[in-house]
């Protein structure tokens, strides 16, 4: 009997990888495979027309004017060496033939892919509300630069849909220009589904301080156009009826998987599966051993999170699952490496920094652990059954790896710290995360079920309705 | 040149706001914004804030991290 355990085979640092997704986890990914001795053909397709750019300013100092939006196309670690198919998306995978069928109808051949397609901002659901000008999103480079010219020319209101992390942070960048802003909320805070109510009724405090019109447990009914076709008004399920001329629609993500319609793979609208070595599975369950998954798009068991599959949509996941995955292409079955991220993500916002460690959102209690919300420097535990699973410091990000090794450890919550600027007495709250299932404008990190194939939860009237981002979660379902 | 800050890893020291001021700034007291291409003429200065970052969360493309022979050579050649 020969040994399973078997070397590398000898063409794993030759013939053709194609990465499909040309944006952080595919560059990453592409330097990885040159650093590890990839010296085969390389290619990478992308959708947008632009080499790889940097997502996180485009809400922030590319609106405040600071930072144009050209000013975000990411440095090479290396020299690549690869075959750029830029402005081209990919729209259909051929397993049996090993190709990837692009939009103009090339087809790409490959012995080893990655897919690392990655998310689309989720647009306003009446279509043509959507096309009225003046109505935008925030996820490319294009969206930025065409919303910053419309925020130049002095809108008399600019109206937020939706208040997670992108949705606040325009909001901040729009006060810093002196603009008048509404913000729609849906639930009862800002970033309730990233950070729990606890923590959002501390945003939203802030949010009126810095002089927003902050609107909780309400949403926006409809956009309406003049007969130019330009955003004019808007009707809140509040009764209000707002003069406005731009529009953020700042609903969350939908995950680039239609391309993978059919292909035979565990991809649906939850993401794409794949194991802990990033390797995706097929429909039936089964692991592939040359289709691997990195970034936004991918759901893979944690180990953190009791085996559940997470898609984790942050900056640094994208960048160690993109290198995991590529070492992943090159190496052996002894030489695979497990993808253990643990999250962790930042924002900045009405002048303060946020960072986040841990996995929050299954967190039951939140307490106070240093400093005060007050004073703007202050750091917070977030408990679940008794252990610490997460830290959020604001303005203090010097003490999040001390909170990181705590978490690592599974230590017990609330955390004995004795430190100076410790409250007096912990003050445990509940943290407030929605219940599983209840949709957040701000899903940055999400549990979608226990196995590569379990089914999508069935669509029916009530969870239609709750997904519409116009129908208020107190009403009941249509 | 093109430069990125890993901002998980970033503490907010600020020793690259003093070494590059012109393509690093705090937005607040923390919040740390940058130039990811700034002119080649802040090359040096960009090239310092990174040997400095006490975490070092600043990465510099590898055509801009080559031997500063070209610039030595350049600011030395202006000498008299």
């Amino acid at each position: 009997m020969t040994s399973s355990r078997t070397a590398p085979s000898n063409n794993a640092t030759n013939g053709r990888v194609v990465i499909v997704g040309a944006s952080l986890a595919g560059l990453r990914a592409a330097e990885t495979l040159r650093e590890e001795g990839f010296t085969g053909h390389l290619t990478l397709i992308g959708d947008e027309p632009y080499e790889p750019y940097d997502r996180p300013p485009l809400s922030k100092a590319v609106l405040t004017g600071w930072l144009p939006a050209d000013h975000t196309t990411l440095p090479r670690r290396r020299d690549i060496a690869a075959e750029w198919l830029l402005g081209v998306p990919a729209v259909a995978l051929d397993l049996q033939n090993r190709q990837v069928g692009l939009a103009d109808g090339r087809r790409v051949g490959f012995d080893r892919l990655l897919i690392a397609t990655g998310t689309r901002a989720r647009p306003w659901p009446d279509p043509k509300q959507a096309a009225l000008d003046g109505v935008f999103t925030v996820r490319t480079r294009n969206d930025a630069a065409q919303l910053r010219a419309h925020l130049v020319a002095g809108p008399k209101r600019v109206l937020i849909i939706g208040g997670g992390f992108i949705g606040s942070e325009v909001a901040s960048a729009c006060r810093e220009l002196g603009l008048a802003v509404t913000l729609v909320e849906r639930s009862a805070t800002p970033l309730a589904g990233a950070l729990g109510q606890a923590a959002g009724t501390i945003a939203a405090k802030l949010q009126r301080q810095h002089g927003v019109d902050l609107r909780c447990n309400v949403t926006v009914m409809a956009l309406e156009g003049d007969a130019q076709g330009k955003l004019r008004r808007a009707k809140l399920s509040d009764g209000d009826e707002l003069d406005v001329d731009v529009a953020v629609v700042a609903l969350g993500s939908i995950r680039n998987t239609e391309w993978l319609h059919g292909a035979g793979l565990a991809a649906d609208a939850r993401g794409v599966a794949c194991d802990g070595a990033c390797r995706a599975f097929d429909a039936d369950g089964v692991v592939t051993d040359d289709i691997f998954v990195a970034g936004d798009v991918a759901r893979w068991p944690h180990p953190l999170y009791g085996g559940e599959f997470l898609v984790v949509e942050h900056w640094s996941n994208a960048v160690e699952q993109a290198e995991t995955a590529a070492h992943n292409m090159l190496a052996g079955p002894s030489t695979r490496r497990a993808h253990k991220y643990l999250p962790s993500f930042w924002s900045n916002q009405f002048g303060i920094n946020i960072k986040l460690v841990g996995l929050p959102t299954i967190a039951d209690t939140i307490v106070l652990t240093q400093g005060s919300v007050a004073e703007r420097r202050a750091v917070a535990a977030y408990g679940y059954k008794g252990r610490i699973v997460a830290a959020i410091t604001v303005n203090e990000p010097r003490w999040l790896p001390a909170y990181q090794a705590l978490i690592k450890a599974r230590a017990p919550f609330p955390p004995e710290l004795h430190a100076a600027d410790g409250p007096a007495e912990l003050r445990p709250l509940p943290a407030g995360f929605p219940l599983p299932g209840q949709p957040t404008h701000s899903i940055t990190l999400e549990a979608t079920g226990p196995g590569p194939s379990t089914p999508e939860p069935p669509t029916d009237e009530k969870s239609t309705a709750l997904m519409d981002p116009r129908v208020p979660l107190g009403a009941p379902p249509l | 040149m093109r430069i990125v800050v890993d901002l998980n890893r970033c503490q907010s020291y600020g020793q690259c706001v003093f070494a590059a001021p012109t393509v690093f700034r705090f937005h607040g007291e923390e919040a740390l914004e940058y130039d990811y291409a700034p002119d080649d003429e802040l090359r040096t200065q960009a090239r310092r804030a990174a040997a400095a970052c006490p975490v070092q969360a600043i990465s510099i493309d590898y055509l801009d991290e080559r031997p500063e022979v070209d610039d030595r050579r350049d600011r030395e050649g202006e000498r008299p």
